[in-house]
């Protein structure tokens, strides 16, 4: 168990290509934290960093308040998952277990235990004795956790291990790494690109963008209260819709953007802020026609182009909402669900309205 | 696998274009191997006036000839040598040289030189380089107290025509085994390294293993070429001496046929090397079906 602590940490590559721009973040021991970010955004050079696997320009990098920048990956304590999961080809399920512990010149009875307490918790005893290319993918998934758990490191890395699964075995297994991390209290950080995956399974998430953090909060609170307007669009499935204060105004909203700070001019609005019935409190009117309607079983999508305004507009609604596609109608939004952001900085403009 | 049908306008269309390959397959492979099968089984007096059949008596002979028996066991240490050396150095190389990142084009141009030069020319660039009264090696180990001299000596002449012969082939080996290590996930030896493995037990654990399919492919291919390519070699270095300590097979039936005029010998003796290359092919064939061994 560990804790895990960044500071200024950047990586500079040949031609000045700044891919990580100064990294500040601590990871109490035994959280999940999840970096998250489209790609390219220098999330797994930060994990491949903290791993060791990639030098550090600058800063420095804390394990457990140890200095580890200039540390062999092998002496930081931490074990990684691989996105294709780097298991031994020409090794049995029992030796990808054990060559970790091996190396490190762990007796043969405390491997067995260890390799068999493992492989027990996540249900691959039978496939011990079994070459890794005789398995399934989520089997292997198994595998190359089970070689980070039998090392019982201060921490885990993972780095997208779910992304090479079918959807439904995605689930499943994210499901299982959530559980086990709960279980074990091993401090955790996940990379990942899909924004599900970060929503559900960090304690904590970090929203990266070009190499530098847009936000770090609980899942929560990034999803209510996105910091710009990259994590707005970036957080949450169909993506946040945005539209200029002005055109609000210009529908006769006045009285209910009062509140917003003077440099707001673009709102956010979720896709299930905006909606068919009208509610009972003040709220703002926009009307709309129906362009594509889209069954996604529990709920539905309307794709709907706002009168006087050319920005692509998404709602969800329930799933058989009383629409048809060229339907014209009204849709109404509570003053609460509006997200302020500034267009030049790209930033929330005031805090303390969600 | 999926093949091609390809249709021609005329039936005899096809046969032609085949023809020009089976006629020179015909003339310079089919031919002479039949000839030799049946020269291998004749005796030609000392003037070439009278020839006896005489059926398996020049294999019979052969394998109670001690120059012949030592010509095998100068073929095994000479084919052993020269895959061991030339498969070990292309094997550093290409290990040393897939750690670099821009420079490895120009160091891989560099070292595949050597395979564009004739077997021949590498034999006389080290006979040059190990020549007793003016080449450089022979000069430093003179220093170092070692008196070299090929000529005299028959271990010195087979580590002579092992280096000429090895240093022709490493560009070979050296192209297949980067291939190899390149393709090699990286992400597995980074699984290592955070599994507490050190560089060298990286290699001989994780890397070496996986190489093993390009390791083996390139045995059978080096104990081919030096059974049966470094003809040149040897003929431009040792000629076979000194006291027959580097005459190889291949050598022999050339001395024995063309220098000693003992046909049937000779044809006996090719036949014999034959009969190898079709094991060693088999082997080989039989090994790229299943290329993946783990």
């Amino acid at each position: 168990m560990a804790s895990i602590q960044l500071t200024g940490l950047k990586k500079t590559y040949a031609g000045n290509v700044e891919a990580v721009k100064g990294i500040d973040l601590e990871i109490a021991d035994g959280e999940f934290v999840v970096l998250v970010g489209p790609s390219g955004c220098g999330k797994s050079t930060l994990l491949r960093m903290v791993a060791g696997l990639e030098t550090i320009t600058d800063g420095t990098l804390k394990i457990d308040d140890r200095v580890v920048n200039d540390l062999e990956p092998a002496e930081r304590d931490i074990a990684m998952v691989f996105q294709n999961y780097a298991l031994y080809p020409h090794m049995t399920v029992f030796g990808n277990l054990a060559y970790g512990l091996k190396n490190r010149g762990v007796k043969r009875e405390e491997i067995e235990r260890r390799v068999h307490d493992a492989a027990a918790m996540l249900e691959i005893e039978p496939f011990l004795e079994r070459k890794p290319r005789k398995l399934s993918g989520g089997q292997r998934q198994r595998v190359a956790m089970g070689r980070a758990l039998v090392r019982e490191p201060s921490a885990f890395l993972f780095d997208e291990p779910l992304s090479n699964l079918d959807a439904k075995l995605r689930v499943q297994m994210r499901v299982e790494i959530k559980q086990l991390q709960r279980r074990l209290k091993t401090t955790s950080l996940y990379v990942t690109h899909d924004q599900l995956e970060a929503l559900t399974l960090g304690d904590r998430l970090v929203v990266l963008n070009g190499g530098s953090i847009e936000q770090v909060g609980t899942p929560m609170e990034v999803y209510e209260k996105p910091a710009s307007m990259f994590v707005a669009t970036f957080i949450g499935s169909p993506a946040m819709n945005m539209l200029p204060v002005a055109y609000l105004r210009e529908r006769g909203a006045n009285g209910l953007l009062d509140h917003l700070a003077a440099d707001t001019d673009v709102i956010g609005i979720r896709p299930d802020d905006l909606r068919i019935e009208a509610p009972d409190e003040d709220h703002l009117v926009v009307t709309g026609t129906v362009e594509l309607f889209e069954a996604a079983g529990a709920e539905s999508h309307l794709y709907v182009s706002l009168e006087g305004s050319d920005q692509p507009t998404v709602i969800r609604t329930s799933a058989r909402p009383p629409v048809a596609e060229g339907e014209t109608m009204r849709f109404h939004v509570l003053p609460s669900a509006l997200h302020p952001f500034n267009q030049a900085s790209g930033k929330r403009t005031q805090q303390g309205v969600s | 696998m999926q093949t091609k049908q390809m249709t021609f306008p005329s039936r005899w269309l096809p046969y032609a274009l085949l023809a020009p390959q089976v006629a020179i397959t015909l003339v310079f492979f089919l031919w002479p191997a039949s000839q030799a099968l049946y020269q291998s089984l004749l005796r030609q007096d000392a003037f070439g006036l009278r020839t006896t059949f005489v059926g398996l008596d020049n294999f019979a002979r052969l394998f109670d000839d001690p120059g012949y028996l030592n010509a095998v066991s100068a073929t095994a240490v000479f084919a052993v040598g020269t895959t061991l050396l030339s498969m070990g150095m292309a094997l550093l190389l290409a290990a040393t040289v897939n750690r670099m990142l821009r420079s490895r084009e120009s160091y891989t141009t560099l070292l595949v030189w050597p395979y564009a030069i004739a077997p021949a020319i590498a034999g006389v660039l080290w006979w040059f380089i190990f020549n007793p009264s003016i080449g450089i090696v022979p000069y430093i180990l003179e220093i170092l107290g070692y008196r070299w001299n090929h000529r005299t000596s028959g271990s010195d002449a087979m580590l002579l025509v092992i280096f000429a012969a090895a240093w022709k082939q490493i560009s070979y080996n050296f192209l297949f085994f980067l291939a190899g290590l390149q393709s090699i996930p990286q992400s597995l030896i980074e699984a290592a390294a955070i599994d507490g493995a050190s560089p060298f037990k990286r290699f001989w654990t994780i890397v070496f293993p996986l190489l093993s399919p390009t390791t083996f492919f390139l045995m059978v291919v080096n104990v081919v070429y030096a059974m049966f390519d470094t003809f040149g070699v040897i003929h431009a270095t040792t000629q076979g001496g000194p006291a027959q300590a580097t005459n190889i097979l291949v050598y022999k039936v050339y001395a024995d046929g063309f220098v000693g005029l003992n046909l049937g010998s000779s044809a006996a003796q090719s036949v014999i090397l034959m009969a190898i290359v079709v094991v060693l092919t088999v082997i080989q064939f039989r090994f790229i079906e299943r290329r993946v061994n783990y």
